[in-house]
């Protein structure tokens, strides 16, 4: 009994160096060498300054730009506070959320049902991905408010749709950040003068 | 229901039966102490182990004191990691400044839940617990808690293998080795593939960034709520940064779902991009899951000598994970028929169903078949909120949790929790023919019944005890977030959960309370070490009996009819015992949300 006192008091302190300590730092030093940009949360920098991570929703709400998902990380969009509503699916703030995110909805393109992933929240809060249906719920509003063709949106939201990876796994799906950046470079908001 | 979707279930499956007899064959030798080809690097440090903590490695245990060590390791295990909680201030590697852990039932709430294999999370990990905390505490006892399960299980397998002999094997070997052979190594090449996918591994504080469109968002006071200006109108704050958490992710993601622990880096687990980036990630995350749990039927068959009873468990294993599969893709996929003038069918461009609380990069076949798996296993982790599921969808993980998580299972958990499982049919089988039941070669008597069914009724009494005192006192029910039968099926799960050394919860459930940081710290213990103890008692009476040779008269337990006649006792003691409190939750929630009522 006391022997095992002793080893179980030695073996806590010799485990929790190697386990807890060692490990997690070679892990550390072999993932900065081999995936320095992957282990560091694929940080996007323009103009010598980050402006976001690639995997990581930040929020979008100007009519121009796609918007990512809802978000209850936070106060909305906090990286460093994940987390989702875990409304249950009979929780009368869910159902009139819905109802009423479904009537801004319709008016913005009236006619079409809402993509589901238009209006729920994400399981993170920081989903970074849109369905294709989403986008192409937005497009017409965005091409509006960029002065260009839907055809020639459809194109780019194409260009950012990532199929499923090795052809099966997941959902196929649009990077919302990506897509937004792109569209700054390739077709920047005119003056809202114009309109 | 896609085809593509049951197609990656199918991959999924198939990918677990391809990995059982390499890696089960690998542990088999790994505790029989016989040679790999990880020696020369392994061995010096497992001899260095044994001469710093003084363990004679060829020394043998009774029952009695393998169950005395693997206490008295978790006890000084556990209060370690309560120390460290505490005193994180004061520690390294903790760019945020991150404070104490407080109050103190959190961090005993943490600390039994991480001890116990359970990894229940009050707290929000990257607001709460310093990079030291989630490496040497939290990560760690992923790796102990993982193998002190392990450990178990082979000692109740040896327990049936060994004739007339007093011993079980030695804790503190077993324990040592399934460390630096079965997970370690692993772990080192696994978290390098994470993060090769995207999951994060680094040191650095939190990043500031300069968000792209700066955000006018109402301004909240000390109470949340938004603050009002003279006119009456919400004062506007105007965002333009965000705090992105980093973190030494990766290294304590892999031996979360390998040692299915299941305790989250950050709050959204592995719904977070930097835990779980891309749907490779989630297959492996899903993959590691089963992987050992699977491996240990092999294990079963081949150190018992009777490798068809390993696989007859194998396959009621697997028919009851895809029953399981199927009720949830199916209902999430159904989505919800109160959402009006929402398109949730399915298409090539959406997978349309019930999207509140899920990722696209999973949809809904990857979100269902998650959450099936790590239920059946006593892993925890989640990629979608279990609470934002259809009824029917949350109640195929409470239930596979009720069904005492023996569907491949927890690492070792589900092995000696489904042997339990297998003495009951013997002996049931045995009834039916008025023989005296014998299990490979050994006769089961009143001792291992009584033991088991020790074993069987700790469980329910935990749960059913705790939800009925939450479920009609105040400090109880007003930590539900959702009305109606749904915050009944938020109790239930958290004492289900965590007595179930799960640790998924219904989120919503406000649990940092007294009452349920207590209660489930608690239930945890109970929960893991109540049934240990008659678990390891059946496996030290097994081991001393005499071999009986097979007759005409020995129910086998190596047919199709012994697998269904398994899946009965597991399925019909779950139910008897659960049913009720199950048809006043999720079931009727599941009616009265297609009546169109809502809470």
């Amino acid at each position: 009994m006391k022997r095992n006192i002793i080893t179980a008091i030695l073996m806590t302190i010799v485990t929790t160096i190697l386990l807890g300590l060692v490990y997690p730092l070679v892990v550390t030093a072999l993932a900065q060498v081999l995936f320095p940009h992957k282990a560091n949360g694929q940080l996007i920098s323009q103009d010598g300054k980050l402006i976001g991570s690639r995997i990581i929703a930040q929020p979008f709400t100007g009519a121009g730009y796609f918007h990512p998902r809802a978000s209850a990380a936070g106060n909305g969009y906090d990286a460093a506070n994940s987390g989702g509503t875990n409304m249950g699916p009979t929780n009368r703030k869910l159902i009139n959320r819905i109802k009423q995110d479904v009537t801004a909805a319709q008016s913005e393109n009236p006619g079409k049902p809402v993509p589901v992933d238009y209006i729920t929240t994400s399981a993170s809060g920081l989903d970074p991905d849109i369905t294709p249906a989403n986008a192409e719920f937005q497009l017409p509003r965005v091409a509006r408010e960029r002065n260009i063709s839907e055809d020639q949106l459809r194109q780019l939201v194409l260009q950012h749709t990532e199929g499923r990876q090795l052809g099966l796994l997941g959902e196929p799906r649009v990077n919302v950040l990506e897509l937004n950046l792109d569209l700054d470079s390739k077709f920047p908001l005119q003056k809202r003068a114009s309109r | 229901m896609t085809f593509n979707g049951w197609l990656q279930i199918a991959v999924f499956l198939l990918l677990i039966l391809a990995v059982t007899k390499p890696l089960g064959a690998f542990i088999i030798r790994v505790f029989n102490r016989e040679k790999t080809f990880l020696d020369p690097v392994l061995r010096p440090i497992e001899k260095l182990i044994y001469r710093t903590t003084g363990v004679d490695e060829e020394h043998e245990m009774a029952w009695t004191e393998y169950a005395v060590a693997m206490l008295l390791f978790s006890v000084v295990s556990m209060l370690l990691l309560y120390l460290v909680q505490r005193v994180q201030g004061f520690l390294p590697f903790n760019p945020q400044k991150l404070g104490a852990v407080t109050p103190s039932d959190l961090a005993f709430n943490t600390a039994a839940s991480f001890t116990t294999n359970t990894n229940w999370q009050a707290y929000s990990g990257e607001s709460t617990m310093s990079y030291f905390t989630q490496m040497a505490g939290l990560a760690y006892h992923n790796f102990v808690s993982a193998a002190t399960g392990i450990a178990l299980a082979i000692a109740f397998i040896r327990g049936i293998a060994r004739r007339q002999m007093e011993t079980i094997g030695n804790f503190w070997v077993d324990l040592v080795r399934c460390c630096l052979w079965v997970l370690l190594p692993f772990c080192v090449v696994g978290s390098l593939v994470l993060v090769s996918q995207g999951v994060v591994q680094n040191l650095r504080p939190y990043d500031k960034v300069t968000i792209v469109e700066p955000q006018q968002v109402p301004h909240l006071g000390t109470d949340g709520k938004p603050t009002l200006g003279t006119d009456g109108k919400p004062v506007m704050d105007t965002v333009t940064e965000q705090t992105i958490a980093q973190g030494p992710v990766a290294s304590q993601e892999f031996i979360k779902e390998w040692g299915t622990n299941g305790g989250g880096f950050f709050n959204a687990n592995s719904s977070h991009p930097f835990e779980n980036p891309t749907p490779l990630s989630n297959l492996i995350e899903m993959f590691c899951i089963f992987a050992i749990g699977s491996a240990l039927t092999y294990a079963l068959g081949h150190m018992t000598g009777s490798p068809r009873h390993g696989w007859a468990i194998w396959g009621a294993m697997a028919a009851l994970f895809l029953v399981g599969v199927t009720v949830a893709y199916w209902a999430e996929a159904r989505g919800n028929p109160q959402m009006h003038g929402v398109d949730q069918h399915v298409s090539t461009v959406q997978p349309g169903g019930n999207m509140e609380g899920k990722e696209v990069r999973f949809g809904i076949a990857n979100s269902a078949l998650f959450a099936t798996v790590t239920t059946d296993a006593s892993c925890g982790a989640i990629n979608g909120w279990h609470d934002s599921f259809t009824p029917l969808g949350g109640m195929v993980p409470m239930v596979n949790i009720m069904l005492s998580e023996v569907i491949f299972g927890g690492v070792g958990s589900g092995m000696y929790g489904m042997l339990v499982f297998v003495v009951l049919t013997v002996f049931i089988a045995g009834l039916m023919v008025g023989r005296t039941p014998e299990y490979l070669g050994k006769k089961i008597e009143a001792y291992e019944v009584k033991m088991a069914m020790l074993f069987a009724l700790v469980f329910p009494l935990i749960v059913l005890l705790l939800a009925a005192v939450s479920s009609v006192k105040g400090f109880g029910t007003s930590s539900i977030a959702n009305p109606g039968p749904h915050g009944l099926s938020e109790i239930l799960y958290a004492f289900t959960s965590a007595a179930g050394n799960n640790g998924s919860a219904f989120g919503g459930l406000n649990a940092n309370t007294p009452w349920y940081n207590t209660a489930i710290g608690f239930a945890c213990l109970g929960g893991r070490f109540l049934m240990k103890i008659p678990m390891l008692a059946i496996a030290g009476s097994l081991a001393k009996k005499k071999f009986v040779p097979p007759s005409v008269g020995t129910f086998p337990v190596t047919t199709p009819l012994f697998s269904v006649l398994l899946i009965g006792v597991i399925l019909i003691l779950g139910a008897l015992t659960f049913f009720p409190a199950l048809s006043l939750g999720p079931i009727l929630e599941h009616l009265l949300m297609n009546a169109g009522q809502a809470f």
